[in-house]
């Protein structure tokens, strides 16, 4: 047996040992057993290889334990919930005078699951949840100093150790076993508007972090080393000085240094090229030209792939070229091997929020196929020569008001997607929202932020789970979502021939992933994280969030 | 939120079509408010905005957003949003910005320090969103349509089942602001006044028929309906629910709002505004 046989099969049984925690390499490894990143693994596919739970058996699919996370301080779950057991250990940090109530929590959050063990995250909150019954082994509360409170991803996890952002712009590593706090770094000012919500993503020793703000600012990604919390890199995602590249699809310098494109989603990572490949956010100002002018304002709405260890550009695909609706897309891409016209390639699968989805090479950025995914998506005419779509301006906000589908909050918004190597489907929210976009700043010199524009949802056309074709970008089947609302927290596929998903209703449901025929449901209420699966003890378990309540499945 | 009246009265929590959007990034509960910014001295501000008002404005325009002379937007200057005391601002009206167009303005150290204030009291008001505190100019009037060719497309397209001298008759006393008016054709109703609401929401009620495997046929409002199951209320008030396998029962929804929302991608922005020009002269 060769080394790098032995190495392969040495690494998955370090990081079951118990304490081991996530061995960096573990993370390159395809989704199995354990969930140790953001998406599972890097690839953003979501695609678990387990098979234990499926299309035949995945009625018999039943609850293994539920638990309910209290953020802030004095309120642990054994005290309230009765759930016996001793009183929980809760470390407090932060930098905040700690009178800022964030109230009520939603877990958004990815779960981490490690050694049995599930790490999770509220915004200034983390927990380790004993993945056998769902009770609290810690609780870290972050005292905040404000910030936009709207969701945390989750954790990163690089041996012992995790991340976790705080919406006022901290990087915090705790002790995994602990959860005592090592250290934390400032990685963006509060005062420039800029909250902090994604999962940092481990790589090697990188710990690879984002932000968000929607005041007019510049949006970056940022490497901080693993052990120290030094940061290592930061790309800006705008042109912040002459001769910088993109500057010219600017109207001015200062226009690109406020021009925005946050970094608010995790990203994917390519190990054999080194290349991570992330979605930015909308230009800014949002809904005016006044200052940005009528260029394409790179690198904003686009895909951008950064080497890890150097922080540089390697290549960008525009999605949204002059986005006009906060078209974010700051979606998670997904990277697949596979067949295109008649070719084994390396590619890199998006579904943006404005409704148009994108094959691409992963290695080169080479664009290789647009579709319209968005049934009803109506705010550009035809596609740039670059394969980008081409916004309509008379479907930009206008005085009169003009009638957009989909609406601001996307054909999908930030809820990760799922891709089968087994159906070839790519599996994403399509929402059909319509609204009405008024401009109420018509200031010549353009609005600011978000300003500028009153939106008036005027109804849906429809909202659908949807299967993609990536090989033609044509929708394979759809299942309505019921609720008359967008899919919750994302997708989960597995080799079980199932794609679990938020039914829009109120349930989870476990559909057959080549035919989208639904099998089996459970009705939990609202879902607000992608589902996620994990063996442990033999059994394979499901798991998902409804706001504060985190539930386990398992197949007895 | 739009919830139909009666289920709401039954103490229903009615989840069709009425749960609102999930959320952009950039909306959605959980907040707290941005950062927490000091409040500053009334007595500065004032004092700083007069000081502005002479020295700042011809270039940073008079609601510091920018002027006709090139001075940049203050509201988005991260040298501003950082400012604490002054300590980021005072230098730079006092030394200028060698090769930006911002030359020294020369003052006493305090005059600096109260426009520093009184920048950071209007920072203080854009929001975690970076909302202009103002806007400059009045947008105009909505109404840009034909009203001619908004009744003709009106006689096409709504005349079969409203009337501009019945259901919509005084529309537009009913619902006095243009743009309003204009939202709520679109979306198919839901923003009248109280009285004509509770006419309207019965006309907006969603019923359902099930057909079960036996022939027999069950009627009713509709309460929920998913993949696996569908509730209804039958007219005598009392609910029914049944298990949905693929095709089976058989399940038909009525809903009478549907024909509008087959509308939405059908409507070109012209016919959107021809009509409410049209609307807006039933008084």
């Amino acid at each position: 047996m060769n080394l790098a046989i032995w190495m392969a099969l040495l690494v998955p049984a370090l990081v079951l040992g118990q304490g081991k925690g996530v061995a960096p390499a573990e993370l390159a490894l395809p989704l199995k057993e354990g969930w140790p990143t953001y998406n599972g693994d890097y690839s953003g596919k979501r695609y678990s290889a387990l098979r234990q739970v499926n299309a035949s058996n995945v009625k018999n699919l039943s609850l293994a334990w539920m638990a309910r996370l209290t953020p802030g301080v004095g309120n642990t779950q054994t005290g309230r919930r009765g759930f016996g057991g001793p009183q929980v250990r809760t470390i407090i940090g932060g930098e905040g005078s700690g009178d800022i109530s964030a109230g009520g929590g939603t877990i958004k959050a990815s779960v981490l699951y490690v050694d049995g063990t599930l790490y999770l995250t509220m915004p200034d909150n983390a927990w380790a949840v004993d993945a056998r019954d769902g009770r609290e082994l810690w609780h870290y509360f972050w005292k905040t100093k404000g910030g936009t409170h709207i969701g945390n991803r989750g954790l990163g996890m690089w041996n012992d150790y995790l991340y976790m952002e705080t919406p006022d712009n901290y990087l915090v590593s705790l002790d995994a076993k602990t959860g005592k706090e090592r250290w934390h770094k400032t990685i963006a000012e509060l005062d420039q508007g800029y909250f902090s919500t994604p999962a940092p993503i481990v790589v090697g020793n990188h710990v690879i972090v984002g932000t968000g703000n929607d005041i007019d600012a510049p949006g970056f990604l940022q490497s901080f080393d693993a052990e120290t919390g030094e940061l290592q890199w930061k790309m800006y995602t705008v042109p912040m000085k002459k001769g910088d590249p993109g500057l010219e699809t600017w109207a001015s310098l200062d226009a690109a240094r406020h021009g925005g494109g946050q970094t608010w989603i995790p990203g994917a990572y390519d190990p054999e090229t080194k290349l991570y490949i992330i979605g930015t956010g909308n230009p800014t100002p949002a809904y005016t030209t006044g200052t940005r002018g009528e260029g394409d304002n790179l690198f904003t709405c686009a895909l951008v792939a950064v080497n890890v260890d150097t922080g540089k550009m390697a290549w960008y695909f525009q999605t949204s070229p002059h986005d006009m609706h906060d078209y974010d897309s700051a979606q998670t891409p997904v990277l697949v091997d596979g067949m295109f016209q008649g070719k084994m390639r390396k590619l890199v699968l998006t579904a943006a929020r404005n409704g148009y989805f994108f094959v691409l090479d992963r290695v080169t950025g080479e664009h290789l196929l647009t579709t319209k995914y968005g049934t009803y998506t109506n705010w550009a005419k035809g596609l740039n020569e670059h394969g980008g779509p081409k916004f309509d301006p008379v479907k930009n906000a206008t005085v009169p008001g003009a009638l957009v589908s989909p609406d601001s909050g996307g054909t999908v918004n930030w809820q990760p997607p799922a891709f089968s190597p087994d159906t070839g489907l790519f599996y994403v929210p399509e929402v059909n929202e319509f609204a009405m976009f008024y401009l109420t700043d018509v200031d010549p010199r353009g609005s600011m932020g978000l300003g500028g524009k009153e939106e008036v949802a005027v109804g849906s056309a429809g909202n659908y789970l949807c299967a993609i074709d990536y090989q033609t970008g044509k929708i394979k089947w759809k299942r309505p979502y019921y609720g008359g609302d967008g899919g919750g927290g994302g997708m989960l596929a597995t080799a079980g021939n199932l794609l679990f998903a938020s039914d829009g209703a109120g349930s989870l449901v476990a559909y057959d992933a080549s035919n989208g025929k639904p099998l089996w449901n459970t009705r939990i209420g609202r879902i607000t994280n992608a589902p996620q699966t994990f063996l442990m003890d033999g059994r394979q378990y499901v798991t998902v969030a409804t706001g504060d309540m985190l539930w386990a499945f398992v197949m007895n | 939120m739009r919830t139909l009246g009666f289920l709401a009265a039954a103490g229903l929590a009615l989840t069709l079509w009425d749960v609102p959007r999930a959320c952009a990034q950039s909306r959605s509960g959980g907040f707290v408010p941005g950062q927490k910014r000091e409040a500053e001295d009334p007595a500065q501000i004032d004092r700083g905005k007069k000081i502005y008002g002479i020295g700042c404005r011809s270039c940073h325009g008079a609601d510091l957003r920018g002027g006709d002379m090139g001075g940049p937007n203050l509201l988005r200057s991260q040298l501003s949003l950082s400012d604490k005391n002054g300590e980021n601002i005072i230098p730079v009206i006092l030394n200028g910005r060698p090769g930006t167009g911002m030359p020294p303005i020369p003052m006493p150290q305090e005059d600096a320090k109260a426009v520093a204030a009184y920048v950071r009291s209007v920072l203080g008001t854009i929001g975690r969103q970076g909302m202009p505190p103002s806007i400059g100019k009045e947008a105009p009037s909505i109404v840009v349509g034909n009203a001619k060719e908004g009744q003709a497309y009106f006689g096409a397209n709504c005349a079969g089942c409203h009337s501009a001298t019945g259901d919509l008759k005084g529309i537009a006393t009913r619902i006095k602001d243009a743009k309003a008016l204009q939202n709520t054709w679109v979306a198919g109703g839901g923003r009248e006044r109280r009285g004509a609401a509770a006419a309207a929401s019965k006309r907006r009620i969603v019923t359902v028929s099930v057909t079960l495997p036996d022939g027999r046929k069950e009627q009713g409002r509709l309460v929920r309906i998913d993949d696996f199951l569908v509730s209804l209320e039958r007219e005598d008030g009392s609910f029914a629910s049944f298990r949905r396998d693929g095709d089976s029962p058989q399940v038909e929804v009525h809903d009478p709002l549907q024909p509008h929302r087959d509308m939405l991608s059908r409507y070109s922005d012209k016919d959107v505004h021809d009509v409410t020009a049209y609307l807006v002269t039933l008084k």
